[in-house]
């Protein structure tokens, strides 16, 4: 039997359980990163600008939320926006991604607006989803940015459907993306859509968000194999290992990955530790995360480490780093009030017909 | 019992507790249920109170129904908490095609419950709103139980732990913290039994769960203008009680079926179907319904008031009837 040309060849730590930690990126040079991989100064740049918009949007939406203006749960992505952004900023037009709950900087990165963001938690019927559905649910599937249903690990092999079309069609060079957190990698759905995606090896990238809590589940009641990279090799895909709350090793990690499913090596999963800063929604306190964790490196947040590190490197300077601050926050603020003012869907002018083809729920041709 | 008032979800509460306390063959098994006692609170303490019974289960719908079957037929009496009724989906295949098809096919029950927190509530949009009785109730060998009221709530938990065939427990989430009970009955209806909830004798309203409250809120209404509208409440969906619905319908002669969910096979039309070829002659209008509109479940609230039966549209449907 011949080993799977992508079983794991890159698979770090899979089986050894030694933890990485950050690289330590020596000043003055243009790009740092893993061998083969490199961050380039502008890469680094749109990332946190990225991270900080989605940062300071979700403070916004947790206003809203707070002052009863969005109704229904609020899920942040607070901490986690590294990862998330460190996926986004590598895909391009063409690509397909499926982003999930705690995205919303990946999904900045990846073309999705403040003003989007906004229509849909606030439901304005300007918003892509027209008030139907709302919050993170959003997307525009036709242009390759899918909208996830809460089902979690739906979105895997939907995302594989995408790439098969691609390939019925002769396309290259595009891949595909989605994120799960650590407990939706318990779901049949996630096992199902990983294993179709190595059998047909497939240019998948999936990123594992391990925050260490499922809502309030911790992972020793989620998985017992300890390391979610070990899966990898399970799977018959390239394992990967990033440091979760770490900008540039994440961009380093998932440049690596997604080049590489470019490049027709096949799935890649992508495993990060990290914590997520909030509640599982904005309704929840955590006090089931012991203070202990979010004193540990991995509670640090990733927004900071991500400023240091470009001061660092002398990618931003501080005056840039506050301008930016101020230029978002205040765009954040003048596009909710602009939203806030725009028409809520009207139900006397809803033709509630969920067929595409069909007029009258099914019962005659549009 | 305590003299503050009980809410809806404090009564599942507590019926699990009883369950458990009388009974060391019931478990519960879902997502986020021990410690933190459930992302709605149905199990809050219980864990503590009952050690290694209450277990927090990884998010593997079909693996958690497939244990529960497993263990019922071990002789255990498992409940499983859903977090959403939604996410059952995932459960599905256990649940119709082993559970509902056990002991058809080899003789050996399967007692187990599935709780659904079920319906809608502003904002929660297409994937936390679902209503699912009409599927489930589709396969034979389920039951469906759908309770109204606090009492029903606590009475019929209950029941169901102790019945051996597959339950599946739609309790509402929009009645969870609204409604309140001063206490708990000690008695209950007969398993299976729907309930008058109102007497009227112009027009029968059929309704279940959340939508009974919105069929006598109309019922209120219409009295103003001088009518006298009975409700009835199924209480559990499969069985149906078509005796008690007959019965209201040769009473009034009219009859509105409302359910929250969609009408394609569903519910209301299974009632209208058992009056039409049962009852026929009992009528003298052709029977109605009126359920959510078919689309998915909207998550704005302004969509989601329409989308649903309400009050007030329930009221339009029941002038409608009336002048036929
Ligand atoms: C199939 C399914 N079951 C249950 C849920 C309810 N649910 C929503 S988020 C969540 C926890 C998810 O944890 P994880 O995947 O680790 O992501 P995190 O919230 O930590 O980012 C659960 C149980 C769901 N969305 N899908
Ligand atoms: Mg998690």
């Amino acid at each position: 039997m011949t080993k799977s040309s992508t079983a794991a060849p890159e698979a770090k730590g899979a089986k050894g359980g030694k933890k990485k930690t950050a690289p330590s990126a020596p000043k003055g040079k243009g790009t740092v990163g893993t061998p083969g991989a490199t961050v380039s100064k502008e890469l680094a740049r749109r990332a946190y600008r990225s991270m900080l918009e989605a940062r300071l949007l979700e403070e916004k939406l947790a206003a809203l939320y707070r002052s009863g203006k969005i109704v229904g749960g609020v899920f942040l992505g607070r901490g986690q926006e590294a990862l998330s952004v460190a996926l986004g900023v590598h895909l391009r037009r063409g690509d397909v991604y499926a982003p999930l709950i705690r995205d919303q900087a990946g999904r900045l990165a990846f073309g999705d607006t403040i003003l989007d963001t906004l229509r849909t938690y606030l439901g304005s019927s300007l918003g892509s989803m027209r008030g139907r559905d709302g919050n993170i649910h959003r997307g525009r599937p036709s242009e390759g940015y899918h909208a996830m249903i809460s089902h979690l690990g739906a979105m895997v092999s939907t995302v594989c459907g995408g790439l098969m079309a691609k390939r019925f069609r002769g396309e290259t060079g595009a891949v595909g993306a989605t994120c799960i957190g650590e407990g939706g990698t318990s779901t049949g759905s996630f096992h199902e859509g990983m294993n179709m995606a190595a059998v047909e090896k497939l240019p998948l990238v999936v990123v594992v968000a391990n925050n260490q809590f499922s809502y309030s589940t911790p992972n020793d009641r989620q998985f017992a194999c300890g390391d979610l990279m070990a899966r990898a090799e399970g799977y018959g895909v390239t394992g990967r290992r990033a440091v979760g709350n770490d900008l540039v090793d994440c961009l380093a990690v998932l440049g690596e990955a997604v080049a590489a499913a470019r490049a027709g090596k096949g799935p890649q999963l992508v495993v990060a530790d990290l914590l997520r800063l909030v509640g599982h929604g904005e309704h929840d306190d955590a006090s089931y995360i012991p203070s202990a964790l979010k004193k540990s490196p991995l509670g640090r947040d990733c927004l900071e480490i991500a400023r240091e590190s470009l001061l660092e490197h002398e990618w931003l300077t501080a005056k840039e780093a506050a301008d930016w601050h101020a230029a978002v926050e205040k765009e954040v603020e003048e596009t909710a009030s602009k939203v806030l003012r725009e028409p809520a869907p009207d139900p006397s002018e809803e033709d509630w017909n969920a067929f595409s083809a069909l007029g009258r729920n099914g019962e005659e041709a549009r | 019992m305590s003299k503050t008032s009980i809410t809806y979800l404090e009564a599942i509460r507590l019926a699990q507790q009883k369950a458990l306390a009388e009974d060391p063959r019931v478990f519960i098994y879902g997502q986020d249920i021990g410690g933190f006692g459930g992302a709605f609170k149905a199990t809050k303490n219980l864990a503590k109170e009952f050690p290694g019974r209450v277990l927090d289960a990884p998010i593997s719908e079909d693996a958690m129904v497939g244990l529960a079957i497993g263990a019922a037929v071990e002789g255990m009496r498992p409940i499983v908490e859903m977090q959403f009724a939604d996410f059952s989906t995932c459960g599905f295949n256990q649940i119709v095609n082993q559970a509902a098809t056990l002991h058809y096919r080899t003789g050996t029950p399967c007692p187990i419950v599935v709780r659904l927190p079920s319906g809608g509530t502003p904002g929660s949009g297409p994937f936390h709103s679902q209503s699912m009785e009409a599927i489930y109730a589709h396969y034979p060998g389920i039951v469906v139980m759908t309770p109204a009221t606090v009492e029903d709530a606590y009475t019929m938990l209950l029941e169901a732990v102790a019945l051996d065939d597959p339950v599946i427990f739609c309790e509402h989430k929009f009645l969870y913290y609204h409604l309140k009970a001063e206490k708990l009955p000690g008695e209950a209806l007969p398993f299976g039994k729907a309930r008058i909830t109102r007497p009227g004798r112009d027009a029968t309203v059929v309704a279940y769960g959340a939508m009974v409250h919105e069929a006598v809120a109309a019922a209120e209404e219409l009295s103003h203008d001088g009518y006298d509208i009975e409700v009835v409440d199924l209480r559990t969906v499969r069985p149906i009680d078509t005796d008690t619905i007959l019965a209201s319908v040769a009473r009034t002669g009219r009859l509105l079926v409302v359910g929250e969910s969609w009408p394609w096979g569903g519910v209301a039309a299974e009632v209208i179907s058992r009056v039409a070829t049962e009852g026929f002659g009992l009528l003298d209008a052709p029977p109605q319904r009126l359920n959510a509109k078919e689309t998915p479940v909207p998550y704005h609230p302004a969509l989601w008031g329409t989308h649903r039966p309400t009050a007030s549209s329930v009221a339009n449907s029941l002038r409608q009837l009336l002048e036929l």
